[in-house]
């Protein structure tokens, strides 16, 4: 455990030091306030508290800004060590392969948890402040909050793996963007197109719905509107979460975080220095 | 215990073969030179004992475990060729990453910092650091705990002369406290009187196994002697020893090292004919070169 730690103090200080930390809190601050400023205007009219329709924005926001965040974050992870030189020396310390990955892991989740937590706060005390009845809110931020954690842990264990398996820091920021581009952008146009050409045949009613929670950034979008009140408040994709019951949901979210994990351990066992 | 034991360790990369069976032991407290040109196999005899990577066939022991286990890298302490470090982190910080990682105490790092002459430089960022600095870093890391073993690849290139000497008399001191020392090198000079034994690789393969004076008589390369003449008699002195003139007070003779008191007291019995005479034994380069080009068939 405290080789864990040491880990991580050390990756802290070095996201510290390259700006990664003050980079991924100013980013999710400026976003939260565009979306407080942006979102306010209709709350008379949906009769929602304020900070619900917000988080129905904040988890549209998330779901593109969060896996983001972190596979930027990790990719280097495994790719950078190799090309710096230092992996070889830390690989004979009395320290395993896991432990290294679980070092980084806690560093990036910290500085991760933390950019989630200014730039929701931030979210927060704008509508409180708009409104008190924003309070109503607060239940659905908190679970936005832990879940958007849980969204990033699984895309910075996934980037680990992808920058174990590239070896090298240039392929490896090409394969988290590509996959970002596939898991966040297309896969959801492309269930759709699936879904209009199928015209509710089997596809729909019994592939689609796994498709879609097998995806964790899905699965986290389902889950908060879903459990939300403000469903309403957010068209599209959510109309599928009546079809999926929150619990297989909140399996995916918790789900990916250990998979990435344990593909990133295995593609690092494979690296030699 | 041998501190470390090898034995008919064999590697190839592809169609390369990096060892062929390559077989010897390192005692606590004996200072042994790896030497070879590069590509020899230095560097990757040194990863599989350090367990980074793993021979194809063979038996290493590393102070009694396998290479890589958690027992053998308690013990095992590695200086990495051109060893590199995060450059946004501080020497200090640094050292003590790896006092932590060790489980040792952090505070001890300014001591460590202190001890390769880094002590002022502890709270800049490695990224500042020259090629030399960066090196001492490598070096206080592998001074870390009590190692049995230390296994320091090229550990002084980058240094000046006078860190080099600094760094062979911590090197004495670690050996005298017990720890086993494996260190490659280029050159045999650099070596000289600093370790108890050198192995030299050659294409993969171990060409020689003993202490410098000994490889210095299995390789029986010949004697030069210099003799310097009174003026005018060298054509004479040349002559009567069958030597070579070089020039009007200079002869040169050559002889095995089995042979070389004989001639010598050719050389005195000429009496005022000489005025000088100087033996040179073979250089180090000639030794190294002579088995390092040797090929065990």
């Amino acid at each position: 455990m405290s080789r864990i730690l040491t880990g991580a103090g050390a990756e802290f200080r070095i996201a510290l030091r390259n700006r990664w930390v003050v980079i991924a809190v100013a980013t999710m601050a400026v976003f939260a306030m565009v979306l407080s400023a942006a979102g306010s205007a209709p709350t008379g009219v949906l009769g929602s508290d304020p900070l619900s329709v917000t988080v129905a924005s904040l988890t549209s926001l998330a779901v593109y800004l969060v896996p983001l965040l972190a596979l930027l974050m990790s990719f280097d992870a495994v790719a950078g060590e190799v090309e710096r030189g230092t992996l070889s020396l830390v690989l004979t310390y009395p320290v395993s392969r896991l432990e290294i990955l679980l070092g980084k892991f806690v560093a990036h989740l910290a500085i991760l948890a933390l950019a989630l937590t200014v730039g929701y706060a931030i979210a927060a005390g704008a509508a409180l402040y708009a409104d008190p009845r924003a309070t109503a809110g607060l239940p659905a931020l908190w679970r936005l909050l832990w879940t958007s954690e849980l969204l990033g842990a699984a895309f910075v264990a996934i980037g680990y793996a992808l920058s174990a398996w590239a070896r090298r820091p240039g392929a490896a920021a090409g394969l988290v963007i590509g996959l970002w581009l596939v898991v966040i952008v297309l896969y959801d146009l492309g269930l759709l197109a699936v879904i209009v050409a199928d015209d509710g045949g089997f596809f729909t009613t019994q592939v689609f719905p796994w498709l879609l929670i097998g995806n964790p950034a899905d699965a986290f979008r389902l889950y908060n509107l879903a459990a939300s009140e403000a469903t309403a408040a957010a068209a599209g994709i959510a109309g599928a979460a009546n079809t999926i019951p929150a619990p297989q949901a909140l399996a995916s979210i918790v789900f990916w975080p250990l998979a990435g994990l344990g593909l990133a351990t295995l593609a690092f066992r494979k690296v030699t220095p | 215990m041998t501190s470390l034991l090898l034995s008919k360790v064999t590697k190839t990369f592809g169609e390369t073969r990096a060892l062929d069976a390559v077989g010897f032991s390192v005692a606590p407290g004996e200072r042994v030179a790896l030497l070879g040109h590069n590509g020899a196999g230095k560097s990757t005899l040194m990863k599989i004992i350090l367990g980074l990577i793993e021979a194809d066939s063979g038996t290493v022991e590393v102070v009694g475990a396998a290479p890589g286990s958690n027992a053998a890298r308690r013990q095992v302490a590695y200086l990495p060729e051109n060893v590199a470090f995060h450059p946004a982190l501080t020497g200090r910080e640094q050292i003590r990453y790896y006092l932590r990682l060790r489980g040792e105490p952090a505070r001890l790092a300014d001591e460590l910092l202190a001890r390769v002459g880094l002590g002022d430089a502890a709270n800049r960022r490695i990224g500042t650091y020259s090629k030399g600095m960066r090196q001492r870093v490598g070096l206080a890391q592998a001074m870390i705990g009590q190692p049995r073993l230390l296994v320091l690849d090229e550990p002084t290139s980058g240094l000046d002369p006078v860190s080099r000497r600094d760094f062979y008399a911590m090197l004495d001191g670690l050996a005298e406290a017990g720890a086993a020392i494996l260190l490659s090198s280029h050159a045999l000079t650099e070596v000289e009187a600093r370790t108890d034994r050198i192995v030299i690789l050659s294409g993969g393969v171990m060409v020689a196994n003993d202490s410098l004076a000994a490889l210095r008589r299995s390789a029986a390369l010949p004697i030069q002697m210099q003799i310097t003449t009174r003026a005018g008699a060298a054509d004479d002195v040349a002559a009567r020893l069958q030597g070579v003139r070089r020039n009007g007070t200079m002869v040169n003779l050559t002889c095995l090292p089995g042979d070389k008191l004989g001639r010598l007291g050719q050389v005195t019995a000429l009496g005022a004919l000489i005025e000088d005479v100087e033996v040179l034994p073979p250089s180090l380069e000639d030794i190294y070169s002579h088995f390092s080009h040797r090929r065990v068939s």
